[in-house]
């Protein structure tokens, strides 16, 4: 009875040991210190290859090029050669098994983005061909005119 | 004698308290010290011209299909921001929807429903600046997350377990570039991670790739042959923020003193 | 939609990630943590250094300390997207960040106040475990009772003189450690804030010690309600007639205990106060004097859109008004309530001006964000960080203290040394 005192501290080392014993059933066994030590690189290891998993989901266009070749050379020979066939027709994914077919942009946003006429010196944007949105047809999709496979003035239809 | 127990007792206390945390803790091994040193022979970084953007937002559009963001959702791993400098010494900046649908007005976008159309002959400078995780080499936000939930790779790049985070937010309020948000469906911090699914199989990022002008590029530092990497090294480039002492790895071509 | 999106209306120019991420919740945490700590400060005054007016007070602001604790943790774990994993802040605590010290810091704390308080109620448990062990017929409550009893004096039922003596000798150690554990808890409740360097607004070397002050003043002056509070239930008790202690002078007796204990504490709520005001003074005029690259927002932020609430509300209403009240000669209890509950809205506006005053401005330097309270639930989130959730919070400790107050009884016990 002489050491009643001592008895909080027993309830407090019995609390932090059934928090240690439970640690190494809770923790992964890959969590640690890592390379960048423990400021950096305190982690777990597994979720490195957890991201390396991601499913890719823009291919590139030399993945359109192994079937739609006749369709990249014509684009390629025009100003749109620049851009990935995938800013407008979608991210292929899979295709041709998933999805079988993709979601073209063909809104007047789409063309937007680039060709409204901002005349911002020292950026790319005021060499660009543009239009004032407000009075160059209004309402009007670009595609009804304009090819961006033949975007030229030529190409108009 | 009762001096003495109390002694004994606090003395108990305080090895206890001191050892929750060494428990807590890995001890190093003298070995494992030494396998750690070994560099990694990667260090990604992230070469932004800004002469070349235009403000499309296709690299915006890009990351958020490739990555999984909601796209509708109102937060984006990466951005572009537009600065409209006038003649009388105002400023004028944006990023509206972070420009996942570009920049198709002359209307500076001032939130709260107003907007400002700046005339072209007010105008003494104006450009844009993607923005994307600088992925630091002192990373602010690992350095305040309480469960080790984010991380930085050995090449460099800063990463976010989404099965151990706790959504406390703390790194949000850590970055000084407002890379971070919370995931709208997985309720965790989520951030640009330079596409590592893809740069890991030896692709480039979604943004890089979909950037029809090359104002994005991405390389390997370490690597004295990667174009990138030259260009960092041996040309004039810029960081954001260098105050806070992160040691950023997103460089700028062309950065202005207006750039926030 | 996004989190923070729902209470965040964006102005000028704003990165597109950022909203006001930590909301009323994050204000209820340091506030909560704040009382915790004050009410053990206000306790240890006594047992420590032997302020024998605090007496009456330091019993009670013991008991209801320990109430407090479950309520320092609780805004944290509403404001967390997950709130199930908050253990990992345990299990793989990173110690290189403010928020996993919480742990560690707060079990510690609690550890210190729960062995206190047995140390104080020891004497009591074990006549009580004695008494209803003898008792035969035993009601379902009374059974419950001697179960909750001879548990908690953990088998130790020596109550001779010396055992009693050695308690207090413990009560007297644990309080003094848990001084400086109850400003570390608190401190570092302020270095979460001040530490954020991309902050202009919370990053200060001074922002512990503003915070451990205003605890301190916060935690003396809800002892101070509660305490006037519960003596007026006391009043109202004894002066009926039926009451077994009914005596026609027992109002007097108790009211003039009352306003003896008051004026004294009082007079250390004024003390920490002056403190707490030095040093947020301090650091605003710090802040215009050397005046850095965020110092035009942040001006523009503290002397134009926060103005009423960090000038008016917290300056003038929570700390201007009660300097007033208290210094005014001939205090009175009805004085000491308004004086009290204001101190706590000034506290309470204080960590409202850090918290959201602090996210009120985007990190371009050129944008502000506005907080909108959700007031009316329509969602989980909206419940857990908007008006309901903080009023839950605060209510918590309360309800708490209720049923705390029936094991350890606050008053009429005995003295024990």
């Amino acid at each position: 009875m002489k050491n009643h005192v001592l008895r909080p501290l027993f309830v407090v080392i019995g609390i932090v040991v059934i928090v240690l014993l439970i640690r190494p059933f809770y923790v992964p066994k890959d969590f640690g210190i890592h390379e960048r030590g423990y400021m950096y690189g305190w982690y777990r290891e597994g979720n490195i290859e957890d991201w390396k998993k991601v499913t890719v989901k823009y291919q590139g266009k030399e993945y359109c090029k192994a079937c739609h070749q006749d369709k990249v050379d014509s684009i390629d020979r025009t100003p749109h050669a620049i851009i990935q066939c995938e800013n407008c027709h979608g991210p292929a994914m899979e295709h041709p098994s998933e999805p079988p077919k993709l979601a073209i942009d063909r809104t007047r946003e789409q063309c937007l983005r680039c060709h409204t006429k901002l005349l911002y010196p020292s950026s790319g944007r005021a060499k660009l061909r543009g239009i004032d949105p407000d009075n160059h047809n209004p309402g009007i999709e670009c595609v009804m005119c304009h090819n961006p496979h033949k975007p030229s003035l030529e190409g108009l239809k | 004698m009762i001096s003495r127990r109390n002694f004994l007792k606090n003395t108990a206390k305080a090895v206890a308290g001191i050892s929750v945390p060494l428990a807590a803790l890995e001890i190093l091994s003298p070995a494992r010290v030494q396998a750690l040193k070994a560099d990694s022979a990667v260090r990604w970084a992230f070469l932004v011209d800004t002469y070349k953007c235009v403000g499309c937002g296709f690299c915006v559009k890009a990351c958020k299909l490739e990555n999984e963001i909601p796209y509708d959702a109102n937060v984006t791993r990466t951005w572009v921001e537009r600065y409209v400098l006038t003649k009388d010494g105002k400023l004028f900046a944006d990023s509206p929807k972070g420009a996942r649908d570009g920049f198709i007005s002359t209307k500076i976008d001032l939130g709260m429903g107003n907007f400002h159309d700046v005339k072209k002959e007010e105008i003494k400078k104006a450009f844009f600046v993607p923005k994307l995780c600088n992925q630091c080499d002192n990373p602010p936000c690992v350095q305040v997350c309480p469960v080790g939930a984010t991380y930085q790779a050995p090449d460099g790049v800063v990463l976010v377990d989404r099965t151990w985070c706790i959504g406390c937010g703390y790194c949000i309020m850590a970055c000084p570039y407002g890379v971070r948000f919370f995931h709208p469906k997985y309720h965790t911090a989520e951030k640009c991670n330079f596409c590592y699914h893809r740069i890991t199989k030896g692709l480039k990022t979604a943004c890089v790739q979909a950037c029809p002008f090359g104002a994005r590029q991405i390389g390997n530092i370490k690597d004295p042959n990667d174009p990138v990497a030259k260009t960092i090294t041996t040309e004039r480039v810029g960081i954001l923020k260098s105050e806070y002492g992160t040691k950023p790895h997103v460089f700028y071509i062309g950065l202005d003193e207006e750039v926030r | 939609m996004v989190h923070g999106e729902l209470w965040t209306v964006k102005e000028l120019f704003v990165t597109p990630n950022e909203y006001i991420y930590w909301s009323v919740q994050i204000v209820m945490y340091p506030f909560m943590t704040g009382l915790v700590a004050g009410a053990f400060v206000l306790s240890s005054l006594y047992h420590v250094f032997g302020i024998k007016q605090l007496k009456d007070i330091a019993r009670f602001a013991l008991v209801f300390s320990f109430a407090l604790l479950p309520a320092a943790p609780l805004p944290i774990m509403l404001h967390l997207q997950h709130p199930f994993r908050g253990i990992n802040v345990l299990m793989t605590s990173h110690f290189t960040s403010a928020i996993a010290a919480f742990g560690i810091v707060f079990s510690t704390y609690g550890a210190i106040v729960a062995s206190e308080l047995w140390f104080l109620y020891r004497k009591h448990f074990v006549e009580q475990s004695l008494f209803l062990k003898k008792r035969q017929d035993k009601t379902l409550s009374e059974k419950l009772y001697y179960l909750i009893y001879t548990a908690l004096t953990l088998g130790a039922y020596d109550i001779s003189e010396e055992a009693l003596h050695k308690d207090e000798k413990a009560i007297k150690i644990l309080a003094a450690i848990g001084i400086p554990v109850a400003c570390f808890l608190h401190g570092y409740a302020g270095f979460i804030f001040g530490s954020v360097k991309a902050n202009a607004l919370w990053m200060t070397p001074l922002m512990p010690v503003i915070f451990i002050m205003s605890a301190i003043v916060s935690g003396i002056a809800l002892c101070m309600l509660t305490y006037i509070v519960t003596m007026e239930i006391r009043k109202i008790l004894a002066c009926r007639k039926q009451s077994p202690t009914y005596s026609p002078e027992c109002r007097e007796e108790i009211k003039s205990v009352e306003i003896n204990v008051i004026k004294m504490t009082a007079k250390y709520l004024l003390f920490f106060l002056t403190f707490a005001i030095s040093l947020e003074l301090l650091d605003l005029i710090f802040r215009g004097y050397t005046a850095v690259k965020s110092w035009d927002v942040l001006r523009s932020v503290i002397y134009g859109k926060d103005f009423t609430s960090i000038f008016i509300l917290q300056y003038g209403l929570g700390n201007l008004i009660p300097f007033i009240l208290f210094l005014t000669p001939g205090l009175t209890i009805r004085r000491a309530i308004i004086g009290v509950l204001l101190v706590m809205f000034g506290v309470f506006m204080m960590r409202w001006n850090v918290v959201i005053g602090g996210q009120s401005f985007s990190l371009t330097f050129a944008g502000y964000m506005h907080y909108h309270l959700p007031i009316i639930p329509h969602d989980m989130e909206t419940l857990k960080e908007g008006l309901f959730g903080a009023l839950g919070v605060f209510i918590s400790p309360f309800i708490l203290f209720y049923f705390l107050a029936k094991i350890f009884p606050i008053f009429g016990l005995k003295e024990s040394h």
